[in-house]
């Protein structure tokens, strides 16, 4: 895997994270309190930094196979688990993920709170919106650029990549000042999931001892093989679909 | 204090495992299949991508029948 490799995977993944927590920091400081909102935000990522800083030592001092056997099964879990949502999502059997939606939901939600000032922060209620939407999206990040950081032995290129995403993203997000509804969310998730599931599995696969014929040019085959299978599965889904429709009214007669 | 450790724990629950724990359950098994293999003469590289094929359309179906 190149610096390249590991540097996109990375961005990717953050930049999928980093766009649902832009909407709720969005949401908390549209409707309530900005210097709150900001607050909870600063927190919220300096808690996933030193997570990073702590962690990320603590992982690379593990062997390499035993890190690869524990974060192959990990990885593989997770991306099924995404793979799984956007499948479901490409093939019409579950509501597309919608940013303005959720971002009226946020806003809703917000706007109905009483206001209450603790430990010199004017507005609790936008300062914990924003804290915990940005870790509990945040961890996420934290895992994948800890995961591929270490199994590339370069957890700072993976650092700066999860960082050079939640940057843009958030940017963007502050400069519209309004949820990125135009990011393809959806197919970036198809992807990531991919990537997470392709990863999973070959170094999984290593650390429970098994050698990939061609050796790390397996991910070539992988990475495109899953994508197909992926893309043949939402096809297969989308006929299902179709053909249960159509054959309910003959149920009828 | 017990339904603060229950929130705790439902909330690593639905960050590891999340949706479908069979997909979990799963990926374990096969990864153990896959470390007894290679401890023989026989190649265990094909065993992970198995269990994707196989878990990946189980789980979806399961879903799509929900």
């Amino acid at each position: 895997m190149t610096s390249g490799a590991l540097f996109l995977a990375v961005f990717l993944a953050c930049a999928v994270e980093a766009v649902e927590a832009t909407t709720i920091v969005l949401a908390a400081g549209t409707a309530r309190d900005w210097r709150s909102a900001f607050t909870g935000t600063a927190i919220g990522l300096l808690v996933l930094a030193a997570i990073v800083a702590i962690l990320g030592p603590a992982v690379s001092a593990i062997p390499l196979r035993g890190l690869r056997l524990v974060v192959g099964a990990l990885l593989l879990i997770f991306g099924l688990q995404w793979l799984r949502k956007a499948v479901l999502r490409a093939s019409g059997h579950k509501s597309l993920h919608d940013e303005a939606q959720i971002y009226q939901t946020e806003l809703t939600a917000a706007q109905a709170a009483g206001a209450e000032r603790r430990l010199s922060v004017p507005d609790w209620y936008a300062f914990t919106l924003s804290f915990k939407g940005v870790v509990l999206e945040g961890l996420e990040v934290a895992f994948i650029v800890l995961t591929f950081g270490s199994n590339q032995h370069d957890i700072p290129l993976a650092a700066i990549a999860g960082l050079a995403a939640v940057v843009v993203v958030a940017g963007a997000g502050f400069a519209v000042r309004a949820p990125l509804a135009r990011v393809p969310e959806n197919t970036m998730k198809f992807v990531v999931g991919i990537m997470l599931t392709a990863f999973g599995t070959f170094w999984g696969a290593e650390g429970a001892g098994a050698h990939w014929p061609g050796s790390d040019a397996a991910l070539l085959v992988l990475v495109p093989a899953i994508a197909l299978f992926a893309i043949m599965l939402v096809r297969l889904l989308r006929r299902v679909s179709a053909e249960s429709t159509s054959a309910t009214p003959a149920e009828v007669h | 204090m017990i339904a603060r450790l229950r929130a705790f724990a439902a909330f690593w629950y639905d960050f590891v495992i999340g949706d479908d724990w069979r997909v979990a359950v799963g990926v374990v098994a096969a990864l153990a299949i896959t470390y007894g293999v290679s401890t023989t003469s026989i190649p265990a590289w094909w065993l992970l991508p198995l269990a994707v094929v196989l878990l990946l359309p189980v789980s979806l179906w399961r879903a799509v029948r929900k």
